[in-house]
């Protein structure tokens, strides 16, 4: 099954990715060489077999409910790009 | 005195019998940095003055004889990937160019409570994304064996400072390959342990179901040696494996007989290059002659397993890499409009290799595709894991080739696809959570190969001590690297 | 054409522990922005989640008021999607296998009952909160975001689109409060976000079985602000196909101010959130013991409590039912009742008075100055003769303010009532001097005329003469 332009561009529109023209030529040249090599997928028959997420068979990992310190302001701010008020600032939404 | 030369081991007896002070070993290393960088380009950021000060301080406390950690004075350094306090950590993306985390790795305080010396942060493809190293926003390094060929990756930085006497040990991440792979490309030993016996606290993800840390050492010793201080259970990590971890020196016994050694046909296809065929194929004669009881097992679900490998890390990348949006740190475009801020600051921030994987990820999980692609690689996951638990049952380890061929030249390899092969050897490994270890055996063209032990969960021992015994018993395993190439 | 209404509702709940859900950062209302935060509530790269068992139990609590299924085997996922208020642009959230599923509430309106299926209650995190600079979010140049409510525990509890009215839907939503409520695991203040409300609101003709298409409508931040945004969007659909056009699948936000919703469209995304199996939370497997041994901490629920005032007080079921209505007037209803054997004196106490003064006073009746004692106090002087009811509401109402003891306001403002018949005597005799024709009335036989009477004379002793002494010594007086 191969991808069109379109998909790439819906895909770059999820990932908040604004691509080039001549990138999502790339992008699309890629992705489907990469999924046409996934094609052989379709041959293993997973009928009986159940998905796994997670190899280790760990569960019920639990924390008390306690707490403990907290960042300094600044240095919850350090790495902000634009601070205001102790906040980090945005450009307008809509 | 060029004590970059030594192992960690021998620097350790020389540092406690007081022959040398840790502010001397530290300063030589500093030394060779110096002269060997500008050739190999491990290095992203250095720590010279923290490192001096802290081997000082550890020099002090020794002259007052009071307790020091195990690894008290020993210079090592950490892929970029790894959160150290107010010490920049960039993934090596521009994305994160300017970011210095509020807070330390547990590995990171880990080593320091052992009074390692943080000596820097080391080059790696970008969020540990490719197989060469050269998907690195800022730097290419080259493999000490020969400039001019890349050190393989994601960790090639960490690989490549091993094999330059840069750092006595450094650590990588291990995703689908990125420590022995780059392990075999740099003729030292990587160990990937068992997914969960090193917390991933403070690790920048890249798939986190995948992703392990794990030490580069010049020798087996070494390796089992920086084992002991970084593995165990941590409150902090929800998938770190609340066991009983051993003392992996115990593990350094030079004896093989009796133990059962698989060899998995599949892992020996025509991908394989005839150098790498001869010197594998020349360990297991030797283990055989050592004792080991070596037989051909069959994995029929491996050919599978980078596909799926594919699908369940860029799936998981794709939502690990979201965070990256220009808020709260990194990289920022500057734009009137949020969505605009959004969407030109990450396509400004990722490279080209990581906008792919970010796209085939979100790919795999959107409306439609979810049931075709992910949640079909993680029942090929489960295959794969079963082949494992199959051939468990009739061998106590298995024995590989790391990667299919040696280094390649830089640029050598540019469809993705070949790229994605280098990795068909580690690539199950992850899959199934094992622990895998790479270690060197042998040149071809002057290039190291390398040789995969694969073991059960949690038993790094084993892979130790058939690596331990091969290196007492044959001269393979140590590597020195000649620095050829590079006239450009 | 006549139209049924289908409303569903989607409740948000915080659930009140001491930490966040995945880290241990206080879990406060009102701080200074940013303050409550830590690495892995900013999403910083390399933190990793770790589940608070706090948390897990209040959802499982709430799941067993809410007579839901407790789930054997549970995960978190994630939701994807971009906005600044989510630190690591996905929320940790459950999908296809949440901690609690087929629950219901039985709800009351005009006498009749009506049962309302819980679908689901799945655990999840709650996001930070944005500041618009300027006075609205589409006038502003930017906006400052505040971290401390990101990963605060929520549990969001769907219901079946069974409620048929606005009442219905208003019915249930009260009803819930009060049950979560009464598990203690929320303090379920809609004014300060600790529930929130979204509405699925859709209309069919009568007789229709497939159901209508759908409006989610947000920014319900009151009961009241519920009810009325179900019944501007039933008026809109209903006008919008009545006009000939037809309902659209969107969110729209309710405007308080206007009365109206309005449609957020372009505003979202299309709903693509790419949920999958978190791998940085381990899957939760949930014993029956653990499920049964918090059973046995559920407290007495609403209904049942109602069940029990009514058949051990002989309360009338309307009262029982404004009085289970939230946790902390029943239990002050239980602890005045034990010092104060009158359930029926009691009960009209706290709905009467009582219930004026919280309202009129914006205050919780946890947050109240009167406490248990001092009304089974007050209730008992008024009993004794010591003071007259009317009096004992202007005690009340200082008791309200002040917190002080019954005994003690009376004492302080004089106010024990005048028992005494020897000062009551000269009192009466001169009212009686006063009005010549009241008392020509009564004698005439215009009974009622006493009351104007008794008025006076309650006016001359400011109220503290015992009404009841004074009716009997008008009356013998007049004879």
């Amino acid at each position: 099954m191969k991808i069109e332009l379109k998909d790439v561009e819906y895909v770059a529109n999820l990932a908040r990715l604004e691509l080039s023209e001549p990138e999502k030529e790339e992008q699309l040249e890629k992705l489907n060489r990469i999924l046409d090599y996934m094609e052989i997928l379709a041959k293993v028959d997973t009928k009986d077999t159940a998905p796994l997420a997670h190899v280790l068979p760990i569960h019920n990992v639990l924390r008390k409910d306690e707490v403990h310190q907290t960042l300094e302001t600044e240095k919850t701010l350090q790495n902000a790009p634009e601070e205001s008020q102790g906040m980090f600032r945005v450009p307008k939404i809509v | 005195m060029n004590y970059f030369e030594y192992k960690m081991h021998e620097i350790i007896d020389l540092l406690e019998k007081k022959e040398v002070s840790a502010k001397e070993v530290t300063a030589s290393i500093y030394q060779r940095i110096e002269d060997k960088d500008p050739d190999v380009q491990a290095y992203l950021t250095l720590n010279k003055d923290k490192a001096l000060q802290k081997a000082m301080e550890i020099d002090e406390k020794r002259a007052k004889n009071e307790a020091v950690g195990k690894l008290a004075g020993i210079p090592m350094a950490l892929k970029d990937n790894m959160s150290t306090m107010d010490l920049l950590t960039t993934c090596s993306s521009e994305m994160l160019y300017n970011y210095l985390p509020p807070y330390d790795a547990t590995v990171v305080k880990k080593l320091n409570d052992a009074d390692a010396v943080l000596l820097g942060k080391l080059n790696m493809d970008e969020f540990a994304m490719g197989s060469s190293t050269e998907t690195s926003a800022f730097k290419k390094t080259r493999n000490p064996f020969n400039l001019d060929y890349v050190p393989g990756g994601s960790s090639g930085g960490s690989a490549a400072a091993v094999a330059a006497d840069e750092a006595f040990f450094t650590l990588g991440s291990d995703t689908g390959g990125s420590i022995r792979q780059p392990a075999a490309y740099c003729g030292v030993v990587g160990m990937k342990p068992t997914y969960g016996a090193i917390s991933r606290y403070g690790l920048i993800a890249f798939a986190s179901s995948l992703d392990q840390i794990g030490p580069f050492t010049k020798d087996v010793t070494d390796c089992a040696l920086v084992m002991n201080a970084i593995t165990g259970h941590d409150g902090n990590d929800s998938t770190s494996a609340n066991v009983e971890y051993p003392d992996y020196t115990k593990a350094l016994v030079n004896d093989v007989k009796g133990l059962r050694i698989g060899i998995p046909k599949e892992y020996f296809g025509e991908g394989v290059s005839q150098g790498v065929r001869d010197n594998i194929n020349d360990a297991i004669k030797k283990l055989e002659e050592l004792g080991a009881e070596v037989g051909e097992c069959s994995m029929p679900n491996t050919d599978y397993a980078m596909p799926a490998y594919y699908i369940i890390a860029t799936a998981e990348c794709s939502s690990n890499l979201s965070r990256y949006d220009g808020v709260r740190y990194g990289l920022r475009s500057e734009e009137n409009s949020l969505m605009e801020m959004f969407c030109k600051t990450r396509n400004k921030g990722f490279g080209s290799e990581v906008k792919s994987r970010i796209m085939l990820g979100t790919y795999a999980l959107s409306a439609g595709y979810y049931d075709a692609y992910y949640l079909k690689a993680l029942k090929v996951r489960n295959l794969v894991k079963k082949d494992f638990d199959q051939a468990f049952k009739q061998f106590d380890l298995l024995l590989t080739p790391t990667a299919p061929g040696t280094s390649f030249k830089f640029g050598e390899i540019s469809d993705p696809i070949s790229m994605y092969l280098l990795d068909v050897c580690t690539i199950p490994v992850n899959l199934a959570g094992l622990p895998g270890m790479s270690i060197p055996y042998g040149t071809s063209e002057g290039m190291p190969v390398g040789l995969q032990l694969i073991g059960k969960p949690f038993d790094e021992s084993t892979l130790l001590r058939v690596a331990y015994t091969l290196e007492k018993n044959t001269d393979k395993t140590i590597l020195k690297a000649g620095f050829k190439g590079g006239a450009e | 054409m006549n139209y049924e209404v289908v409303i569903g509702l989607e409740v948000h709940v915080e659930l009140k522990t001491n930490t966040k859900i995945f880290c241990s950062c206080p879990n406060e209302f009102g701080m200074a922005p940013n303050t409550n935060v830590c690495p892995r509530c900013l999403g910083l790269p390399g933190t990793l989640p770790v589940l608070n068992e706090k948390a897990l139990e209040y959802a499982v609590l709430a799941g067993l008021a809410l007579n839901c299924d407790i789930a054997e085997f549970s995960k978190f996922d994630r939701k994807n999607y971009f906005y600044p208020d989510l630190t690591k642009a996905y929320q940790i959230s459950q999908f296809d296998l949440p901690v609690c599923e087929h629950g219901y509430l039985d709800i009351e309106t005009d006498g009749k009952s009506k049962r309302v299926g819980v679908t689901r209650i799945h655990l999840e995190e709650d996001a930070g909160k944005l500041v618009h600079e300027g006075d609205t979010i589409s006038l502003s140049n930017a906006s400052l975001v505040d971290y401390n409510r990101a990963g605060v525990p929520l549990i969001e509890i769907v219901s079946e689109p069974d409620m048929r009215s606005a009442d219905e839907a208003r019915a249930y939503l009260e009803k819930l409060k009060a049950y979560i409520e009464y598990t203690g695991v929320s303090d379920v203040k809609m004014e300060q976000g600790s529930l929130r409300c979204d509405a699925n609101v859709s209309i069919r003709p009568f007789g229709q079985e497939e159901f209508g298409t759908r409006a989610e409508v947000k920014n319900l931040n009151s009961f009241k602000a519920v009810q009325k945004a179900i019944e501007y969007e039933v008026e809109r659909q209903i006008e919008l196909i009545e006009d000939g056009g037809r309902v659209v699948q969107e969110t729209r936000t309710w405007d308080d101010n206007q009365g109206m919703t309005f449609s957020l469209r372009g505003k979202e995304e299309a709903n693509d959130y790419r949920y999958f199996p978190d791998p940085d939370l381990t899957p939760l497997i949930i014993s029956k013991d653990y499920v049964e041994a918090l059973r046995n901490t559920l407290p007495e629920l609403p209904d049942v409590k109602k069940e029990r005032i009514i058949n051990d007080f002989g309360l009338q079921e309307y009262d029982a039912g404004v009085i289970t209505s939230s946790r902390g007037l029943a239990l002050f209803f239980d602890k005045t009742v034990e010092l104060y054997n009158e359930p029926k004196k009691v009960c009209n106490w706290l709905m009467v008075e009582f219930c004026r003064l919280l309202n009129t006073e914006s205050t919780e009746i946890e947050d109240s100055l009167v406490s248990p004692e001092n009304l089974a106090q007050l209730l008992r002087l008024v009993e004794e003769g010591a003071i007259s009811g009317k009096i004992a509401k202007t005690v009340f109402e200082d008791m309200f303010h002040t917190g002080k003891d019954p005994e003690s306001i009376v004492k302080e403002k004089g106010l024990v009532q005048i028992s005494d018949e020897g000062a009551l005597d000269s009192i009466i005799d001169q009212v009686i001097a006063q009005n010549p024709k009241s008392v020509e009335d009564f004698k005439s036989g215009k009974k009622q005329a006493i009351g104007f009477l008794v008025g006076q004379i309650m006016k001359e002793t400011k109220g503290q003469a015992n009404p009841g002494l004074v009716n009997k010594m008008l009356t013998e007086k007049m004879s």
